[in-house]
């Protein structure tokens, strides 16, 4: 059988089987670890220089050239990778609920199902349906298991992406379409092949739909109020699964479909405005961020915020940028999902996030208080950790890409500014970290217990992900490389 | 072999001889719904038997059989078998407004009137002149009305009936007007001789004749619920027996699409008049997307809000046809149809099965759903997000497929109106999966039970729908010649 077909059943079967009654969190966690184990086989059977690779192939609609294929080269396989180790921290993390238990988890396995299919897909069309299938979940887990106004979020975020799909699904169709009748495909190396001897010329529209339909998916600015109430809402491992590897979804879509299609001279005079909205990712949200008094709608815009930099590395379309923004990809997705993890730990003890009701925790869980400083201090980019690889890189791709000009041309411009997004970052991580667990020990937080075992060992092993790539970067980097960089 | 139009034939022999037997018939009379179910499965598959059309046995202007009428012959057989199993469900209800001194009276004509309505039907789908297409629709029409008036003591049913009756009537007044208009330019009923004159006339009269496929359009519009003649669905849709409702959603719809665009064929193919029909048709997708999505968000009523679906989903088929210069678009709309046949049936076998027990179909009365009867909450969901077109179901490939025609016949306005739409639709489908799952069922609220039959028929409904939302090639396959 196809490793990655079963890494697509997998998590679907154990949907079924929690549905049809089999014990729910034992069955989840036993996928969630067996799909993290065969997405190790396939790191280690992997062969860095080869293309695509456990490749399958079934013919779906062959009137359109949709064909059910799937396949991963190295930055697929980093997305599998983060997709499978996410949902193993999450589903070991989640708190089963009082009630519809069976229907909570089959809805993250489904989240899970939905992020892996998308990735390991080489067919534009599936990779687009596969995505959908996250949908319903992320909607009934905000609705039924989320807290605050958790009804308005669930609608916001599904009505939302529902809207952002339809345009991305318009521009992928407008793709197709501008493909010679005879050479029409949905294959991503088949596309990418056409572009480059001249078959496969886009209009201009195209791009921009592209670009706003998964900048929507992705939270561009100004497209990204769904999402930090919806995570601010959602129950810990539906955050986890959507922030951490399900809106990468959008962004590795741009790496797919935009980079190695559009030549400069169609994405050039849009340059100027999505480096705008960039920045309104990096500076408005930022300061958003900042003014934010609850500390999980203060991760779900700092969430919102660090895709700037990541729109801000495809952008500059050079090999460092382009490593840069994958690096990133990955290890906001692992730091992020550290973060909500730790965040939910928190609200399960204090049932309140709020600010001005917290303080002094460190006193009373000093180990927590570690970990969630790691976290922290790896979301804002501390040297040590992949993030900051990451953002350095992209802070050079910014800076080397555009046109040369007399003084600074717009790219350096738009880099030099995002930099200052760093110290926001580290004004509200820090700002939070100090209300949340230092300052004096409150009365009525005195008896909080301390992390649960399981909980250390899921965040300290995103914790150690992080290091890893942080202190080498190129292990990373070497496998994406081939894959996002086009002889 | 067998001759094409024995497939009629044997239909209305059918009905007449089931009007008979239930004269007769003193025991359960469900036997003459069973019977029909069970007959009209076998003209199906007399259907995969056909001779090809003897040449000169009828004039080919009053019944062709190419691959759409075949397809929709199948097509609207189906669905009348699904509407006669859907009756046997809804005869307890039914009798309670059928009062009469001998048991069962009235459920006779309730199953049989729908295999008169299908005869008509299959007519229509083949019918190449206007004389015939008139005929036909006045069959359909005629069953329909008597039958969504037929529950006599249920002042819903009445007035929907009412309603039906005078709004079709008028709009049957619009069909014949314009059939006048148009044979008094071209000399012709036949659609194969109005192509042959259309070329030829003189651009003075040119006015005369798209007045003429205007009024002709109304009549049509009305049939397939097309903005602004939708006013009749939503009471009548509510008020109609939920088979009948079923029935008109689907099958009526799909011949009235049928019928347009066999009538839109003559007049396309003429430059002089195709840049004017589709402007015609563009406004009308356009304005019929819109208002349908926007009046179903606010609905609070199942039923009612099902009706505003079928307008919004005549929308997106309407974009099909506006997008007709697209080779893809007719199979665009013959699998539009056939996934819509098959979400529907299933959304309102949930209703009647829920209904039937509680006693209401507001969209409050599925509160719980989920826990009071899992299976039928997972059958109603999987139909709800096939109806707003989430992906790995048939309703998403439709959408896909008219998008994806839009899109090549250069719609970009009402493509950037479907996804617009579309959002909407998710956010109206969506409060039903809400009911079902997030609300408390009321104190009150019991379980429901469902026959061994009856999760079956779901559990095939929901296989047809993922499947063929994975792997759609056996119903395009069908299609690959319209």
């Amino acid at each position: 059988m196809n490793l990655l077909l079963a890494s697509i059943l997998i998590p679907v079967l154990a949907a079924i089987l929690v549905i049809a009654g089999f014990n729910a969190r034992r069955t989840a966690i036993f996928a969630a670890a067996l799909n993290f184990l065969l997405t190790l086989v396939i790191v280690g059977q992997f062969k860095q220089d080869g293309g695509y690779q456990f490749l399958l192939s079934v013919p779906a609609v062959p009137a359109l050239g949709i064909k059910f294929s799937l396949g991963v080269d190295g930055l697929g396989v980093a997305m599998l990778f983060l997709s499978t180790a996410v949902t193993l921290a999450a589903i070991a993390i989640a708190r089963p609920p009082k009630a519809n238990v069976s229907w909570f988890y089959a809805s993250l396995l489904f989240i899970s199902a939905g992020a892996v299919g998308a990735f390991v897909s080489v067919d534009a069309f599936f990779y687009y349906m596969f995505h959908e299938l996250a949908l319903v979940p992320t909607f009934l887990l905000i609705g039924i298991w989320g807290s605050g106004d958790r009804q308005t979020a669930a609608w916001k975020i599904t009505v939302y992406l529902a809207f952002g799909s339809f345009v991305l699904l318009v521009g992928l169709i407008g793709l197709y379409l501008s493909l010679p009748v005879g050479s029409r495909t949905w294959d991503f190396r088949e596309l990418a092949q056409l572009a480059r001897i001249g078959t496969l010329a886009p209009a201009p529209w195209v791009y921009l739909t592209l670009f706003f339909g998964f900048g929507i998916l992705v939270s561009l600015f100004p497209f990204h109020t769904w999402a930090p109430q919806a995570y601010a809402s959602a129950p810990a491992p539906a955050a986890m699964l959507h922030a951490g590897v399900l809106k990468k979804f959008g962004l590795y879509g741009l790496l797919r479909l935009v980079t190695p299609i559009f030549p400069p001279a169609i994405t050039e005079p849009f340059n100027n405005l999505l480096l705008v909205l960039l920045l309104g990712n990096i500076l408005y949200v930022g300061l958003v961020t900042i003014s934010q008094r609850k500390l999980d709608l203060m991760l779900g815009y700092s969430s919102v915020m660090h895709m700037g930099y990541i729109f801000l590395g495809i952008l500059s379309w050079t090999t460092i940028g382009l490593a840069g923004a994958t690096l990133m990809l990955v290890a906001h997705g692992l730091s992020i999902a550290a973060l909500f993890a730790l965040s939910g730990e928190l609200r399960e003890r204090t049932g309140t996030l709020k600010f001005s009701e917290l303080g002094g925790l460190a006193r009373t869980m000093p180990k927590f208080g570690l970990l969630f400083g790691f976290a922290a201090m790896a979301s804002v980019g501390l040297p040590g950790f992949a993030n900051f690889a990451g953002e350095l890189m992209v802070f050079f791709g910014g800076f080397s890409a555009g046109k040369p000009v007399v003084g600074l041309n717009n790219f350096q411009i738009a880099t030099a500014i995002a930099v200052w997004g760093v110290v926001i970052s580290a004004v509200y991580m820090l700002r939070a970290y100090r209300r949340v667990f230092f300052g004096p020990p409150l009365e009525r937080w005195k008896d909080l217990p301390e992390i649960s075992t399981l909980a250390k060992v899921c965040v300290v092993g995103l914790l150690v992900l992080l290091l890893i790539f942080g202190f080498a970067p190129q292990l990373l980097v070497n496998f994406v490389l081939p894959a996002i960089v086009q002889p | 072999m067998i001759v094409p139009y024995a497939l009629e034939i044997s239909v209305v022999c059918v009905g007449i001889f089931l009007l008979m037997v239930d004269a007769f018939l003193k025991t359960d009379k469900t036997t003459i719904a069973w019977t029909g179910v069970v007959v009209l499965l076998a003209i199906f598959g007399m259907t995969f038997f056909l001779s090809p059309m003897p040449v000169g046995a009828i004039p080919s202007s009053f019944y062709v059989l190419d691959p759409a009428a075949l397809f929709f012959k199948r097509f609207l057989l189906l669905a009348t078998v699904l509407t006669l199993i859907l009756s046997i469900d809804y005869s307890p209800v039914y009798l309670k407004f059928v009062p009469s001194a001998a048991p069962q009276a009235g459920l006779g004509e309730f199953f049989t009137l729908p295999i008169f309505a299908c005869a008509g039907m299959m007519w229509m789908v083949s019918a190449n002149d206007f004389i015939m297409i008139f005929v036909a629709l006045e069959l359909v029409t005629i069953s329909f009305y008597v039958l969504v008036a037929s529950m006599r003591k249920n002042q819903g049913s009445l007035e929907a009936g009412v309603k039906y009756l005078i709004l079709g009537a008028l709009s049957t007044g619009f069909l014949v007007y314009g059939i006048t208009w148009i044979y008094g330019i071209t000399g012709f009923t036949a659609l194969d001789g109005i192509s042959s004159v259309l070329p030829r006339v003189p651009e003075q009269y040119q006015p005369s004749v798209l007045f003429g496929l205007g009024l002709v359009l109304v009549a049509l519009g009305f049939k397939v619920a097309a903005v602004p003649f939708q006013f009749w669905v939503p009471d009548v849709y509510q008020g109609a027996p939920t088979p009948v409702t079923a029935y008109l959603s689907v099958a009526s719809k799909a011949a009235g699409f049928v019928v347009l665009l066999r009538v839109l064929d003559p007049f396309l193919s003429v430059a002089a008049f195709q840049g004017k029909v589709f402007g015609i048709l563009t406004i009308l997708a356009a304005v019929t997307l819109i208002l349908g999505n926007l009046a179903a968000m606010s609905q609070q009523n199942l039923k009612r809000l099902l009706a505003y679906s079928s307008i919004a989903h005549a929308g997106y088929l309407l974009v099909a046809v506006a997008s007709l210069s697209a080779p893809g678009a007719k199979v665009a709309i013959g699998f539009y149809l056939g996934g819509y046949l098959v979400m529907t049936f299933l959304a309102f076998l949930v209703l009647l099965n829920v209904a039937k027990v509680s006693g209401g179909d507001d969209i409050r009365d599925f509160n719980g759903l989920g826990k009071r009867s899992p299976v039928l909450a997972l059958g109603l969901l999987i139909a709800m997000l096939s109806l707003a077109g989430l992906p790995f179901t048939i309703g998403f490939l439709g959408k896909f497929f008219i998008f994806e025609a839009a899109l090549a016949s250069g719609q970009y306005v009402l493509v950037v109106l479907g996804a617009i739409t579309v959002a909407c639709g998710f956010y109206y489908y969506l409060k039903v999966v809400m009911a079902m799952y997030w609300q408390p069922a009321a104190p009150s609220a019991t379980n429901i039970q469902v026959s061994p039959f009856g999760h079956f028929l779901i559990g095939l409904l929901v296989l047809a729908i993922i499947l063929f939302g994975i792997f759609p090639q056996p119903l395009l396959g069908a299609l690959t010649h319209l």
